[in-house]
């Protein structure tokens, strides 16, 4: 099997999409002359031409909204924003009108419309360019969440998504898409909503997406070796709608929970999947779920602090032997 | 350091425990983990392990006499250590002791240490006798609940002395499994540190994966509870109804004679071609397969059917597990295991215990047919009765056949009576066509 970056699978997604259906195009800022800011869309432009790969002005609100409308005009747009902080200026289209337009059209006219672009914090952008944007999009009737950390998972989900008649945000690692994985050559899609085991153990589930399935994965590997501990490494890959039962699986067989996420504690997806767990699980858990998340502040543009804000390995392997009842 | 030996509560439903046999003698050597006596409770006979070292200084209830759970049987202490405080606190209980106390003696009164050195050693047990309420995360009372350990018998390693997953395990093994030398608490920090939890004894039945039937609970309708209400008005808390057919066994019979002689000696019994029908019959019937919940009719994702073993004074129900799952030597060899360790009263409360569904088989007793009361929370149980010849008229003539008259006892809260004649004429339809059976 070919191994590839997350970036390049996600090329192969937009492509393999394009070629599929010629209703599928792809607008955002330097998405065509400059093959995107992070290269996702290299080659595209050559390949498609200018009337399926648009640059756009740098004005998300506008772009946002013209890829809503064509969307209900029978189009099926892919909408890449150069990072999700800048896609706050454009919220209110996904939000008010992507998310909203079928139901409030009386199911007149679904929005199929990707919304993409790089999430979470990378190294030293400091406050305003450093957000998990998850959480905002997941509180969203309507709306579709994912946000994959291999490149497997990237050019699956991404193919589904272009292909669900409703709207999908789409968030990707900024700090992924060098990431390297195993991607078959065949065609094949991953199915929005399911989860995925990505290590097996029996003594600690740890819950995590996107970037932090990586954290998790090299926790579980110190858990293993320092003390004993087997962890199970469960990847949501999609944060809307969630899959709720292959994590109770895991629950019900390990009886200790952490989630682990890239952004802010407050109503954040551990906050959610939490409630759900002790609802669900009640009688099968052993301690209470335990949540590793970004501290709560604005990320801070000093390095040193960063590094204390930000989720890590280390903060994982704390949980998991917090709720193991392993005192170090 | 003295160690207290006490009537453990060994079954959810014991309230008293019988001494049957003393192992040791006052003065003999003790290690941790020896089984000092054997006491029967309502299921089944079992040992009870020394829960420290020392020598058995006292025994304070002689064979033979029953007394409630919690009750101090015996003091295990070193040869020269004062154990007068023990024995008085356990005479200043006696009179009290007629109705079980609600926390067993074991758990010595935090914050008023005995005078001498008597219980100062004892393991940490959980914060309970304060308050009466005893922490416990939900997963480890759970599990308590399951293999019947009472939790506040037991030491808690967790936050504040909350009782774990892993005390429970070790608990369990403790009592189960002669381990000597497993300190509770210690070895269950071993178990989850070498990521082996589930080990040594632990009865825990996870989901199987993709099989016929789904674990489900169907929420009551309020008609469902109306019914309920008024026929648990009309005759006690289970309103039984019964169905009795007669059934034509020439065709299993033979099938039988014919797998046993290809089986080089090993038989399978009648009562096994039985279970396995039902088990078939119960997936074709799952809300036959179900309990009665109070708000909600449980559908169980697993066959487990329970067999009535008579025994000396009373009667005990092994339970084979995932019946449908098997084939029929399987279920021979399982159910002969099961019903001689049954007659030898070896079987552990796991064993006995959670059925969904029962066969009752007095054939061997020459009755005809009889009825059986139904062992909740199953919706309900088979009576087999003796299959013996009878003439049939069939096609207008008068022919000899072996038949077979079994009735149903069922929860009718659960079981409409059309429910039940469907799935009796389902066990019947595969009785009198058994070849499928073999499958």
């Amino acid at each position: 099997m070919a191994v590839i970056t997350y970036r390049e699978a996600l090329n192969q997604a937009l492509r393999e999409e394009m070629s599929r259906d010629e209703r599928v195009f792809l607008i955002g800022e330097e998405v065509a002359e400059y093959d995107g800011a992070y290269k996702v869309s290299k080659g595209l432009l050559e390949e498609f031409g200018e009337w399926r790969v648009r640059d756009a002005p740098i004005a998300e609100l506008g772009f946002a909204g013209l890829g809503v409308g064509a969307a209900m005009a029978g189009l099926r747009p892919i909408v890449e924003f150069m990072s999700w902080n800048f896609a706050l200026l454009a919220i209110d289209q996904v939000v008010n009108s992507a998310a909203k337009m079928h139901q409030m059209s009386g199911g007149q006219y679904n929005v199929p419309i990707v919304f993409r672009g790089p999430g979470g914090a990378a190294l030293m952008l400091a406050a305003q360019h450093s957000q998990a944007p998850e959480p905002w999009y997941a509180y969203v009737p309507g709306l579709k969440v994912c946000s994959p950390a291999t490149p497997y998972d990237a050019k699956g989900l991404l193919k589904s998504a272009v292909r669900d008649d409703d709207p999908v945000v789409f968030i990707e690692g900024e700090l992924l898409y060098n990431v390297k994985g195993e991607v078959p050559e065949e065609e094949y899609v991953v199915p929005i909503g399911s989860a995925d085991v990505k290590r097996a153990g029996s003594d600690v589930t740890i819950v995590a997406y996107g970037k932090m399935v990586h954290e998790s994965l090299a926790a579980a590997e110190r858990l293993a070796a320092e003390d004993g501990l087997e962890a199970e490494v469960v990847d949501l890959r999609t944060v809307r709608p969630m899959d709720l039962s292959t994590v109770l699986e895991s629950v019900r067989k390990t009886n200790r929970v952490v989630v682990a996420e890239e952004g802010w504690p407050v109503a954040n997806v551990g906050a959610q999947l939490t409630d759900d767990i002790q609802r669900e699980a009640f009688d099968d858990l052993d301690a209470p779920v335990a949540r590793v998340s970004a501290l709560d502040v604005p990320m801070p543009y000093a390095r040193n602090l960063e590094k204390l804000v930000v989720p890590s390995a280390d903060r994982i392997v704390a949980a998991a032997r917090h709720v193991g009842y392993i005192a170090r | 350091m003295a160690t207290k030996v006490v009537m453990a509560q060994l079954s959810p439903t014991m309230e008293e425990g019988k001494l049957v046999e003393w192992k040791l003698a006052e003065g003999d050597p003790v290690s941790q983990g020896d089984i000092v006596a054997e006491i029967e409770t309502d299921k089944a006979n079992m040992d009870v392990e020394a829960m420290g070292s020392g020598v058995l200084r006292k025994i304070l209830v002689h064979e033979g006499a029953t007394v409630p759970v919690g009750t101090l049987i015996g003091v295990i202490a070193d040869p020269e250590e004062d154990i007068e405080p023990i024995l008085a606190e356990a005479a200043a209980a006696e009179p009290a002791g007629a109705a079980p106390a609600e926390e067993p003696v074991v758990a010595a009164p935090a914050g008023e240490p005995a005078p001498g050195a008597a219980t100062a050693d004892l393991p940490p047990v959980a914060p309970a006798a304060r308050d009466g309420r005893v922490k416990a995360s939900p997963v480890a009372r759970k599990m308590a609940a399951e293999l019947g350990i009472e939790l506040g018998t037991i030491p808690g390693s967790g936050p504040g002395g909350r009782i774990i997953k892993q005390d429970v395990e070790a608990a369990a093994a403790g009592a189960e499994v002669p381990a000597p030398g497993a300190p509770a608490a210690g070895a269950a920090v071993a178990g989850v540190a070498a990521g082996t939890p589930g080990a040594a004894g632990i009865v825990r039945l996870p989901a199987l994966g993709e099989g016929r039937l789904r674990d489900e609970r169907i929420e009551a309708s309020q008609m469902r509870k109306a019914i309920a209400r008024r026929l648990v008005e009309s005759i006690g808390p289970v309103p039984h109804f019964f169905l009795t057919t007669e059934i034509d066994m020439e065709r299993a019979l033979d099938l039988r004679a014919e797998l046993n002689a290809g089986l080089d000696g090993f038989k399978i019994g009648v009562t096994d071609i039985l279970l396995k029908t039902a088990a078939e019959a119960l997936v074709r019937h799952p809300e036959v397969n179900a309990s009665w919940e109070g708000d909600a009719i449980h559908h169980h994702g697993r066959v487990d059917l329970g067999i009535a073993v008579a025994l000396e004074g009373g009667l005990i129900t092994p339970v084979l597990r995932d019946a449908d799952r098997k084939g029929l030597r399987q279920i021979a060899e399982e159910t002969t295991d099961l019903i001689e360790r049954a007659r030898a009263r070896k079987l552990m409360p796991e064993e006995y215990q959670g059925a969904t569904f029962s066969i009752s088989n007095l054939g061997m007793f020459d009755i005809e047919e009889f009825t059986a009361i139904i062992n909740p929370p199953e919706a309900a149980i088979l009576a087999i009765g003796k299959t013996r010849e009878k003439p049939v008229v069939e096609e207008g003539e008068v022919r000899v056949r072996r038949r077979m008259r079994v009735t149903m006892s069922c929860d009718h809260r659960v079981v409409d009576g059309a429910t039940g004649a469907r799935f009796l004429a389902t066990f019947k339809g595969m009785l009198e066509n058994p070849l499928a059976l073999v499958l």
